[in-house]
């Protein structure tokens, strides 16, 4: 929908988007593993912790870039170029 | 390390369909808490719960999908100036308190009463909280908009200026949103219940959005963003607290994960294209569809408890069908109303890039387009939206 302006970002956009495809083809082909040991409590706490930021950070950067290369962006960011 | 067995009984078998599902309804939970900065969480737990997830584990998976979550929102609506983060994290202090002793409660209930009694907890919150909020919100954004001053900044209310009024010595922080010194003391209730409530049903938001704008006196796009700094630090204490009883479905916090962050930072450039009335009227009416959803069940639950006579299948049957329908239905109608409100924006937006002779070109009367003109002025002014 947007026209666009200047570069996009569409090579990190595709590099996150395939680590952040891998990310969730290893969570949902191996449910059991991870059920087992992420409902162990104590000191396993850390694991859904840390996963949770780690796809956070990763799937969060490949949006960010898909919404910019997709030219939706914040109202009034820039003039004509 | 005792609810191991229990914990890992509470996990449900997802299937391609039930993926989907999450995904989309994570996406909607994250376009509408993105717009209006309380974690859509009143949208997530539902939607988990209608799968039969318990309701704890909905609540508990949600918290933990949210507080990496509302970072990253909070990160991208810093951009555009709408942060305090001093107020967020003075309000997340006392959030953070609110949420263990919630949690606690929510232990409790379901060591006592198991799930049911856990899902007649979470729901019945629902329902009270959704009702009280969600008519106070409508009511508000009715009489903005009646009034006319739509585009005219939001007027502190009483209670809000009577709390900037008061000074007790050894207390007073200037907060920028509120452009002005207030006691930090009436700030503890505020946060302690957003962080109870954030516990219980996993949207602190209600609670925190609201008093920020109603007793606290912050403008409501600063206050639903600065909310994200709020349900990042409880979350994150939250998710530990709950972590520790292996109560977290991972599998359902990152699926719902990955449709959040799309719609999050949808919704998050959407609020730089609408009204501030817009929000409290997108938040309202969630807000009452859902509470509608959530009743229809509070009879099951009632039933399976025994606090009411046995339900016949057909009617837990007919109960289940409409509440999840109903939710469905806000679900969608919250989508369309953020993402007509952007199209439009950008379409306003689009004809002021072209040429002045262009203009005439685009589907818009003068007014309208005036209009959008003269709020992106104010934007320009005041945030930094357009800085960088």
């Amino acid at each position: 929908m947007g026209s666009g302006y200047g570069k996009k970002p569409v090579g990190k956009m595709v590099i996150m988007g395939i680590v952040s495809i891998a990310l969730y083809t290893a969570l949902l082909l191996n449910q059991e593993t991870f059920n087992n040991y992420f409902g162990r409590g104590g000191l396993y706490t850390i694991l859904p912790i840390a996963t949770a930021f780690i796809f956070s950070f990763i799937h969060g950067s490949f949006i960010g870039n898909f919404w910019t290369v997709l030219g939706v962006e914040a109202a009034k960011k820039k003039e004509v170029e | 390390m005792h609810d191991i067995v229990n914990a890992a009984a509470n996990f449900i078998n997802l299937d391609i369909v039930n993926i989907t599902y999450l995904f989309l309804v994570g996406f909607v939970g994250g376009l509408v808490s993105g717009f209006i900065g309380s974690g859509g969480a009143f949208v997530l737990t539902p939607g988990m719960m209608s799968l039969g997830v318990p309701g704890l584990v909905a609540v508990v998976s949600n918290m933990c999908h949210k507080f990496p979550k509302a970072l990253v929102g909070a990160i991208k609506r810093a951009k555009y100036g709408q942060v305090d983060v001093k107020l967020g994290i003075v309000l997340g202090i006392s959030a953070e308190a609110g949420v263990l002793y919630g949690a606690h409660i929510q232990e409790n209930i379901k060591k006592a009463f198991g799930d049911a009694g856990s899902n007649l907890y979470v729901s019945a919150a629902f329902v009270v909280i959704l009702a009280v909020v969600g008519t106070f919100v409508l009511r508000d954004a009715w009489k903005t908009y009646k009034s006319g001053s739509t585009h005219e900044e939001e007027k502190v209310t009483k209670i809000a200026k009577w709390v900037q009024s008061i000074n007790i010595p050894g207390t007073m922080v200037y907060f920028k949103s509120l452009n002005a010194r207030i006691s930090v003391l009436f700030t503890i209730p505020l946060g302690f219940a957003t962080g109870m409530l954030a516990a219980t049903i996993a949207v602190g938001g209600f609670i925190g959005v609201p008093s920020m704008i109603y007793v606290l006196g912050a403008p409501s796009l600063m206050a639903s963003a600065t909310e994200l700094v709020i349900a990042f630090v409880m979350g994150l204490g939250g998710s530990f607290k709950y972590a520790m009883h292996g109560l977290v479905d991972i599998r359902l916090a990152m699926i719902i994960l990955g449709g959040s962050l799309f719609g999050i930072q949808l919704g998050a450039i959407g609020t730089t294209y609408v009204k501030p009335f817009m929000i409290k009227v997108v938040m309202g009416v969630i807000m009452v569809i859902v509470l509608f959803s959530r009743a229809l069940m509070v009879p099951v639950y009632m039933s399976q408890l025994g606090l009411i006579g046995q339900l016949g299948d057909t009617a837990v049957k007919a109960l289940k069908s409409t509440s999840f329908a109903i939710m469905i239905f806000a679900l969608a109608l919250g989508a369309f109303i953020v993402l007509k409100a952007m199209w439009q924006g950008r379409r306003a937006e689009n004809c002021l890039h072209r040429k002045l002779s262009d203009i005439a070109k685009c589907n818009y009367g003068q007014s309208i387009v005036m209009g959008r003109y003269k709020k992106m002025l104010v934007a320009i002014d005041g945030s930094e939206s357009s800085m960088h």
